[in-house]
């Protein structure tokens, strides 16, 4: 599109804003992360800077178990997630069947839907089921809401699959198994990388889940609220820096994942295309 | 060839793979969703202040909600959602816009630093808000240093509770709407533009229905997830305003009044519903995705 270099300016200066507001408080908690003071104010001289608080937060065994705990939740998460995403996007793009539309309709809701009300609702039901909740019953939550969204997203994937080539493998004489194993899961592949690294990202910030279904255990975030509405620690900002690094750094590299192995299917479909 | 297509097709079933292939996905739905919230809403059903499914049905706990002031905190939960989905529909739009149509290596930096936020938790992230906002924090100390100016607390208040829930559910407004914008076709606009429409002409008129889905996504997607947010409320705005969800949770935690939390909950639910079955009843959902029209 042709646009003048005002305008482009324009836009990009109200982009620079939003970024600036949307990453105001995380500048807050990396100012109150380095401050020396029990109880943070603001400003402070420099010589009050002390990394202290990272190097509490990195030796609490407290803060290792809760990381344990969000880890444990987060991979039993992706995987299970992603599999099951991985039928039902088919399901949901690919094949024509009779209750194709409602079920479109019907993966959206648990998306759609208040996380802290869900939450609860699993907490009863486990009660009723006389199980008592942990981290794995946590990971069953995560995934009854990841699930939606990993198929959504393994979906839009599916809907540019090149039927074709599925059809001529058939044609050639693959089993459906063998399609599935050559063809359709190396195309879907970008999609559940993708999908993977979503669900691992939304697990470990997820709050209002955890919150009622970990039980004894407890994960990082809960632990974090706590700690926010009640007993200031400095060592809560110190945690908060770290997370925020480890999600962007965890972006960069499944960012960086995607973008090769779509390449690599683009180039994969391109030879398959010309033969 | 002709005859032996819809053999094949008969024989493989592909309506049979379709349905299996979404059965691991309608299992755990059915085990980790529709059960439990047949239970809440039978809980509600239960007597109050008792931890027993298997009781007489009474109506009960519907009568203590109606009598009770609880319809404020609906009120509340409903009114803060629609402010941050109209509030964040004006901050996205441009943004989007200029992400889907004008920005090329800029699109990817933003979408990096934008969904960056999604993965931390949303608790850290308001917890900066705190940080910045109390008294002596970062804008106080800035405004003294460099203005001279003494102020108070900003935090405890409802504006600051909308900034705080406009905040972290941008990313849920901002990604369906670049996917909205991005289905919008340049020649349209073009030719629109050649034909001598002004630019609030084509925004009307081609941008606004041809996004149009993703409008409406991003707008559920924050309004639900607003209607049910807790940590907002609390971590920005102390007592003064207590939403459904929180009142909810301390029936479950303080009061201990679980049959009464799940009415509660089930009216929440079936409000909820409601609103979102209006709203996907009126669009088709696979046109977003990718499919094209005309297939």
């Amino acid at each position: 599109m042709i646009v003048s270099r005002t305008q482009k300016a324009g836009f990009s200066l109200y982009a620079g804003l939003v970024l600036l507001v949307f990453y105001f408080p995380v500048f807050c908690i990396i100012v109150a992360s380095l401050s020396k003071r029990r109880f943070f104010s603001f400003p402070y001289p420099q010589e009050q800077i002390t990394f202290k608080w990272y190097e509490d937060a990195l030796t609490s065994p407290q803060v290792h178990d809760f990381v344990s705990v969000s880890l444990r939740i987060g991979v039993v998460t992706a995987l299970a997630s992603v599999t099951i995403g991985f039928f039902s996007a088919l399901a949901y793009a690919r094949y024509r069947w009779k209750g194709r539309k409602t079920f479109q309709r019907l993966v959206l809701l648990p998306l759609f839907f208040p996380q802290s009300v869900l939450g609860l609702a699993l907490l009863m039901w486990f009660n009723f089921l006389d199980v008592t909740t942990s981290w794995w019953t946590a990971a069953i939550a995560h995934t009854v809401w990841i699930a939606p969204i990993t198929t959504l997203i393994i979906s839009i994937q599916a809907y540019g699959l090149d039927e074709s080539l599925e059809e001529a493998a058939r044609d050639m004489g693959a089993t459906r198994w063998q399609i599935l194993r050559k063809i359709t899961i190396p195309l879907l592949l970008p999609g559940m990388i993708s999908a993977t690294c979503f669900a691992v990202l939304l697990s470990w910030g997820n709050f209002a889940l955890s919150l009622f279904t970990t039980g004894a255990d407890s994960a990082l975030p809960e632990w974090l609220y706590a700690r926010m509405t009640s007993g200031y620690q400095p060592m809560v900002p110190a945690v908060g820096v770290l997370n925020v690094l480890f999600a962007i750094i965890l972006v960069l590299v499944l960012f960086g994942i995607v973008k090769w192995s779509t390449r690599k299917s683009r180039r994969a479909t391109a030879a398959a295309g010309g033969h | 060839m002709s005859d032996k297509q819809p053999k094949k097709k008969f024989s493989f079933g592909p309506g049979l793979v379709g349905a299996l292939s979404a059965s691991p996905f309608a299992l755990l739905m059915l085990f980790g969703f529709v059960a439990p919230l047949l239970c809440v809403v039978w809980f509600g059903l239960m007597p109050p202040k008792t931890f027993e499914l298997l009781q007489a049905p009474t109506l009960e706990n519907y009568r203590t909600i109606f009598e009770q002031t609880y319809f404020k905190s609906i009120m509340w939960s409903l009114g803060l959602a629609a402010v941050t989905v109209v509030i964040l529909l004006a901050v996205c739009y441009p943004l989007a816009f200029a992400m889907a149509k004008i920005f090329r290596s800029g699109t990817a930096f933003i979408t990096y630093a934008i969904a960056t936020s999604l993965f931390v938790s949303e608790n850290i992230r308001l917890f900066g808000w705190v940080i910045g906002f109390m008294k002596k924090g970062v804008v106080g100390g800035l405004l003294e240093t460099w203005f001279g100016l003494q102020i108070d607390s900003l935090l405890y208040n409802v504006p600051v509770i909308v900034l705080g829930m406009c905040y972290v559910y941008l990313p849920f407004m901002l990604f369906p709407l670049v996917l909205g914008v991005n289905m919008v076709p340049d020649q349209v606009r073009e030719a629109a533009f050649d034909l001598g429409a002004s630019r609030w002409q084509v925004f009307r008129k081609i941008d606004l229905p041809l996004s149009m889905p993703g409008v409406m996504i991003g707008s559920l997607l924050v309004f639900v997830l607003s209607v049910g947010a807790i940590s907002e409320a609390k971590i920005l705005g102390g007592q003064k305003v207590v939403t459904i969800a929180s009142d909810i949770e301390s029936e479950f935690t303080y009061a201990q009044n679980w049959p009464l939390g799940s009415a509660l909950s089930t009216l929440f639910i079936v409000l909820t519903t409601i609103v979102v079955f209006l709203a996907l009843a009126r669009f088709d959902l696979e046109k977003l995705l990718g499919k094209k029209p005309s297939e």
